[in-house]
């Protein structure tokens, strides 16, 4: 399925997607009484937070994100995953995003689809700000060109 | 043990609904930021899934004591606008418009695209490890 105006944009895939993380962060809530968060439970597996997810259930979730994309690969095909150029910018990136979801308590995850489904004041502020200086620093990359 | 099968269910049906989606391709989740190019309304798409089923699973939680496999809920604050939030979140997103991932994708792509999935999580881990130390030490001063 594509629409007209974004010829570009998976809409289907993105919607099916989506249910499916939905449906993840579901099972978790319901079942392990968390959130989903995955900048708290990647800090959390790796040591660099000594609060949150009990330290199995953060490592097994964090190990089986790949799994599952891997699993996706192999019944859907190849899947599309072409990264920056710039490993300068890939490593400023991830250095950003690092520092930014634990000093914001959360990310896309946490924030994003938990928070925000839940009506939190502090993840609507926290979306609505992630969106908003993400816009604008695409916007001045391509800018700068 | 529960609690190491669901984590694991989790997991996999997360990291392959971001594989589904879109947005373990970091062009696509820029597109996404660029309103003002050609823009690719995917992650909309994406978030707006989760977010109806999330909803449901609030819902349902409300009606709930407990969790079916742990003795409670642990939930997060929902209230408290602070400094840190906003700055954080500032910074999140400024690193989430370079790169075009965040946490979950970045570490999902380690299957499909490992050589940059790996430069983008050890700097990932490297920035939280710098939040960790330096929030270790403001707090011995």
């Amino acid at each position: 399925m594509t629409i007209d105006a974004f010829p570009g944009a998976m809409p289907l895939e993105g919607l099916i997607g989506g249910l499916m993380i939905g449906l993840s962060a579901a099972i978790f809530l319901l079942g392990s009484g968390r959130i989903v968060g995955v900048s708290g439970m990647a800090a959390r597996a790796f040591l660099l937070a000594k609060s949150g997810t009990p330290l199995s259930a953060a490592i097994l979730f964090v190990l089986s994100l790949p799994l599952g994309a891997f699993l996706l690969q192999l019944l859907h095909g190849p899947i599309e995953s072409s990264f920056v150029q710039s490993t300068a910018l890939l490593i400023a990136g991830g250095l950003l995003v690092g520092i930014g979801a634990r000093v914001g308590s959360g990310c896309t995850s946490g924030h994003g689809v938990c928070g925000t489904s839940r009506l939190s004041p502090r993840s609507l502020v926290a979306t609505a700000t992630f969106i908003a200086t993400g816009v604008a620093t695409v916007a001045a990359m391509n800018a700068v060109g | 043990m529960r609690d190491s099968v669901i984590a694991t269910l989790s997991g996999i049906i997360f990291g392959a609904g971001l594989a589904l989606s879109g947005m373990m391709d970091p062009q696509r989740v820029r597109g996404f930021l660029d309103i003002f190019g050609v823009w690719d309304p995917t992650l909309a798409f994406v978030m707006g899934g989760a977010i109806f089923v999330m909803a449901l699973a609030w819902l349902v939680q409300r009606t709930l004591d407990k969790p079916l496999a742990a003795p409670s809920f642990s939930l997060p604050d929902t209230s408290r606008i602070d400094a840190k939030l906003i700055i954080g979140a500032a910074i999140f997103g400024i690193g989430w418009g370079i790169a075009g991932l965040c946490p979950g994708p970045g570490i999902a792509a380690l299957a499909i695209n490992p050589t940059g999935a790996l430069v983008f999580g050890i700097s990932l881990l490297a920035g939280m490890g710098l939040h960790s130390a330096l929030s270790s030490r403001a707090r011995k001063a």
